[in-house]
């Protein structure tokens, strides 16, 4: 195993440019669930950003809130503001790992894993976040909603550094995220849901329900509609025209369209009138 | 008097990280070892290919030609090989050993072995018949049948108006233990010296004479710090101390034998799966006139202990019911999966969860109570269990019960959970009851066989020191003894030394095991300190530093004498037990309780949450309430664990799960409040009246729970764990 670890953002952009293959890692803790297991990661180059100062913290610029690529799970806990104004990323930190794991886990490290289960990415997308990447050939913002395109594939190319995540400064009206896992704390999620009521309209984003984080168009356009839903089960084929989950080691994939039918029809009747 | 409290000996040591478990042991020269595994399910071995790019000249390299005893892991079976040679049975099962300075290397030589396996026909469902190409045991893969017949139940049945029936089943369960499964052995002056987590030494020290051909002097077994056990160091830790072992003799140099975490989940024993079938006759008033019960156990590759986890499993299955009419046919049968083994409970978590299930059928089916269906059929003192013993100590079995109602105020929230279902669309409450009991000590003649024996030696200085097998895992045992020496003698609780469990120095006290160190080992601790004060012509009023002074006095008169006080088993009068019928005195005395759950099943989900538990128990005296409690505790949250949410997966009779992230066992946040209460009948036998307490609160929370599960949503709740992908489909019916 070599690391690398470069000060500044020039410095590192450098090195990925040279080097495609290395990995970037921030907090580490995807990557140490897998270290014991995955022997030919001992032989792969890492460049550790933790040098980086430039990505620490947190700012807001023109009402939009702007996190570094190092910002953790704790610092957006800590912040008083982001719990006013985007509710869901406290509710989501809260629930990602133990205190340890949210101390040293980034949010842009769970964009970059690109697991299908993170629950970060998830609020993440229902706020319409952007991604910031850097390379040598300059800047790129990408929306986070398109930015996966597979399983653990995004448009993020070898050389390009996530170097902040930029949520636009929305009110917004109701916002919900519900984490199904299989305990109450410390638990991958079988089911995650985030939904918020943008001003132009419904947002929802799923995650463990497809290959990636996906938002959920078709049933964006059922709540927006108007359209009247009686039943849990009234959902089914709406959701199944935008994720369809697999049977695994977690749950099976009817739980999870049932269950994020069940999710969606509990936690709207309150909030759509269509719902009854 | 009640025993002065006493903090846990030990408990700073593991609080602040100072203790030293096995893979701390810091033991120069020491070699790494790792196992290599079959990657099948059944078949002959044909061929063991060693990878040409690795350079296997700087790795010790053992298998089945290196036993030089007897390749069997011995148990009450010598059916399974320390390591296989022509066949393997199951995945996972150990087929060669290496040993080198480094684990990464022999990480990456592990996966440079394959182990080419022609395949038979593997047995991957203990409950359906095996073909004649699947026999692998006798003639049916049946390790053990077992009968209880009391009365005639099957005439009963013929006649009876009303029966109910039932079939239950429930899943595997890791130990889960904080500390991996290790040892390190060593050849010291011909002694082969292994240190390690384990349960019982002297199992292990058996184990190792057997298979390496050696006298028992030429073995030395020690047992580490153990970081839990729950059952899973009773028995597997012998495979592992042979292995070591193995690999030092042929290393001439120290092998540290350590799992990591994923090996021991998939590797290591399981709790049995189990099927029960229950046909009972009753009378529309509730009493049970007739229960014919079946009662399959999944035992796993080899027999290991599957007999006597079947045997407990059937001595409980009946409840703790008067019921004339009693049939129980109970089987132990083979699959091509890893062996399933001692968990806490053994076999009686299982029988239990099916009767007191099936106790709120009836109840259902007749439109009573739950409460009221068990006030008409607890055991009465002067009635009989099935295999025909005589209850007669005293408890208040309806005491208990009615202490456990109030305590959970049961009859109130049963009404409150009425309105709440009606006025909460996506979540329903209930609450559920189970009143059961659990069996303290070996069955039947077993604690005679095991002859225990203990010492407590008078040192010099005028301090003691108590020597027994029995090992601290985390329940109390140091703590315990050191209450009881030092209650018993007067001395202070800093007089009394509790010997780290080592074949050398020890005497052979039995397994720590079976909810027996406390009640039986205990009170020979006592036995030995009277023994001790009678060696020294002192009478029972002399206490303290008489004690010490009397002990350094004998010292000064017997240079380099050796002043041991002993205690030895002796049973208790009117034990009376026939191993082939099946009937008298299983256990010399019952722990006896009522465990209330309270849940709310969010419709959302189907996930279930328990808001409250109570477990009122009568486990005889309590020697140390701090312990006492946490073991209730501690039991009530794995079978929390066991009933909602750890499932082991399998494919091909491996765990795919086999990682903490997807073997999910609860965390703090899963467990509600347990409240916890003892009414304490003092057991005349037991040590200051104790009985057995570690097993008995696994037994409880599996049904109490589905009983709440059922109260409040109408589901069976039949089968375990009850996940919330389980319970949507059951609620589907």
């Amino acid at each position: 195993m070599s690391v690398l670890r470069p000060t500044t953002i020039d410095e590192a952009v450098a090195v990925l440019s040279a080097q495609p293959e290395a990995i970037p890692i921030a907090g580490g803790t995807d990557l140490m669930v897998h270290w014991p297991h995955r022997l030919e990661l001992h032989e792969k180059t890492f460049v550790d950003l933790s040098r980086l100062t430039a990505l620490r913290g947190l700012r807001w610029q023109d009402g939009d809130l702007v996190m570094g690529a190092l910002t953790t799970y704790w610092d957006v806990l800590l912040d008083e503001q982001i719990g006013r104004r985007f509710p869901l990323l406290h509710r989501a930190a809260r629930q990602v790992g133990a205190v340890q794991i949210q101390t040293r886990g980034t949010w842009a490290g769970n964009v970059g894993n690109g697991s299908p289960a993170a629950d970060g990415v998830a609020v993440l997308m229902a706020y319409d976040a952007m991604v910031e990447l850097t390379s040598v050939r300059g800047v790129d913002v990408v929306p986070l909603r398109d930015f996966y395109t597979g399983y653990k594939i995004s448009h993020r190319t070898p050389d390009q550094l996530i170097t902040a995540i930029r949520l636009p400064g929305i009110p917004y009206r109701t916002q919900i995220f519900e984490k199904v896992g299989a305990r109450k704390a410390q638990a991958i999620s079988k089911i995650g849901v985030a939904m918020v009521e943008a001003p132009g309209g419904w947002v929802v984003v799923a995650n463990s329900m497809a290959p990636t984080i996906r938002r959920c168009r078709a049933v964006e356009a059922v709540l927006n509609s108007g359209h009247p839903i009686s039943s849990p089960e009234a959902l089914h084929d709406t959701i199944l025209q935008d994720v369809h989950p697999i049977d695994d080691l977690r749950s099976t994939g009817e739980y999870r369209v049932r269950v994020m039918a069940r999710l969606l029809y509990h936690d709207l009747r309150e909030h759509i009138a269509a719902f009854s | 008097m009640p025993l002065a409290p006493l903090l846990r000996r030990e408990g700073l040591a593991k609080l602040s990280g100072r203790e030293q478990y096995v893979d701390d042991l810091d033991i120069p020269g020491a070699l790494h070892g790792i196992t290599v595994r079959s990657t099948s399910a059944r078949g002959t071995i044909r061929n063991i290919r060693f990878d040409p790019e690795i350079d296997w000249s700087s790795f010790v390299i053992v298998d089945h030609r290196d036993v030089p005893g007897l390749n069997t892991v011995k148990l009450i079976e010598t059916d399974q090989p320390a390591l296989a040679a022509t066949e393997v049975r199951h995945i996972h099962e150990p087929v060669v050993l290496l040993a080198h300075p480094s684990r990464r290397a022999l990480r990456k030589a592990v996966r440079a072995i394959t182990i080419e396996v022609d395949p038979l026909p593997s047995v991957l469902d203990f409950t359906v018949r095996p073909t004649p190409e699947q026999i692998q045991h006798g003639s049916d893969n049946i390790y053990k049948q077992i009968t209880i017949t009391k009365g005639d139940a099957r005439s009963i049945l013929a006649d009876a108006p009303i029966i109910v029936e039932g079939v239950y089943r429930t899943g595997a369960q890791e130990h889960v233990y904080l500390e991996p499964q290790g040892m390190i052995a060593e050849e010291v002056d011909g002694v082969i010296i292994i240190r390690g987590s384990m349960q019982c030494p002297y199992y292990v020290h058996t184990a190792v004479c057997h298979a390496l051909g050696r006298e028992a002097d030429q073995v030395r077994i020690i047992q580490t710090p153990t970081g839990g056990a729950f059952g899973g160091k009773e028995e597997f830790p012998s495979g592992v101390a042979i292995h070591a072992a193995l690999l030092a003799l042929k290393a001439g140099r120290p092998v540290r034998l350590v799992y990591d975490r994923t090996e021991d989940l998939a590797a290591t024993t399981k709790r049995h799966p189990s099927w029960t079938r229950h046909r009972t006759a009753v009378a529309s008033d509730g009493q049970l006139l007739a229960q014919e019960i079946t009662f399959l156990l999944d035992g796993g590759a080899y027999m290991t202990l599957s007999p006597v986890v079947l045997s407990r499993g059937m001595i409980h299955a009946a409840g703790p019911y008067h019921c004339e009419h009693i049939s129980i046919d109970g089987r132990a049968v083979l699959s091509n999966t890893v062996p399933f083994g001692a968990f806490r409970g053994f076999g009686a978590p299982q029988s239990l969860f099916a009767v007191e299930r099936h106790m709120d059928r009836i109840a259902l089916r007749l439109g009573l109570d739950p409460v009221t269906v068990r006030q008409r059929n607890l055991l009465a003192d002067g009635q009989t269990t099935a295999t025909g013993q005589v209850v007669a100590d005293g408890v208040d079995r309806q005491g208990l019960l009615n202490r456990a109602l109030s305590l959970s105020d049961y009859a109130a929230k049963r009404e409150t959970h009425r309105q709440f279902n009606i006025d909460t669309p996506d979540r329903r409450r209930g609450i559920g009851l189970t009143t059961f009991f659990h069996g303290a000590g070996f069955t039947g003649s077993g604690e005679v066989y095991l002859d225990s024996k203990v010492a407590v030696a008078g040192l010099p200085d005028g301090t003691i020191e108590v020597r027994t097998a029995s090992t601290e895992m985390g329940q109390g045992t140091t703590t315990i003894f050191t209450q009881l020496a030092s209650d018993r003698l007067g001395l202070p609780p800093e007089a009394v030394a509790i010997a780290q469990p080592d074949t050398a120095v020890v005497p052979n006290s039995g397994p720590t095991v079976a909810s027996r160190t406390a009640m039986i080992v205990g009170r020979l601790v006592q036995e030995a300190c009277d023994d001790l004060r009678r060696q020294l012509s002192l009478d029972a009023t002399d206490r303290g530093n008489d004690v010490a002074e009397a002990i350094r006095a004998w010292h000064r008169t017997h240079p380099n004498g050796l002043l041991l006080g002993q205690g030895h088993y002796r049973p208790p009068p009117g034990i009376e037990w026939d191993e082939g019928t099946y009937r008298g005195e299983a256990y010399g005395a019952y722990g006896w309780a009522a465990y209330v759950a309270e849940v709310e099943v969010d419709l959302r989900t189907y996930g279930t949450t328990v808001l409250d538990f109570v477990a009122v128990q009568d486990v005889g005296t309590v020697l140390n309430t701090t312990l006492a409690r946490g073991q209730v505790q501690g039991g009530v949250a794995q079978g929390i664990g066991w009933t909602l949410m750890e499932e082991c997966q399998w494919e091909d009779g491996a765990m795919t799960n086999n990682q903490l992230t997807n073997y999910i066992i609860p965390t703090s946040s899963d467990i509600p409040p347990i409240r916890v209460a003892f009414q304490e009948t003092p057991y005349p036998h037991g040590a200051e009246g104790a009985k057995g307490l570690g097993e008995l609160p696994m037994d409880g929370p599996a049904p109490a729970i589905a009983n709440a599960i059922a109260a409040a949503t109408g589901a069976e709740a039949a089968v375990l764990p009850l996940t919330p992908e389980r319970l949507m489909a059951d609620l589907d019916r």
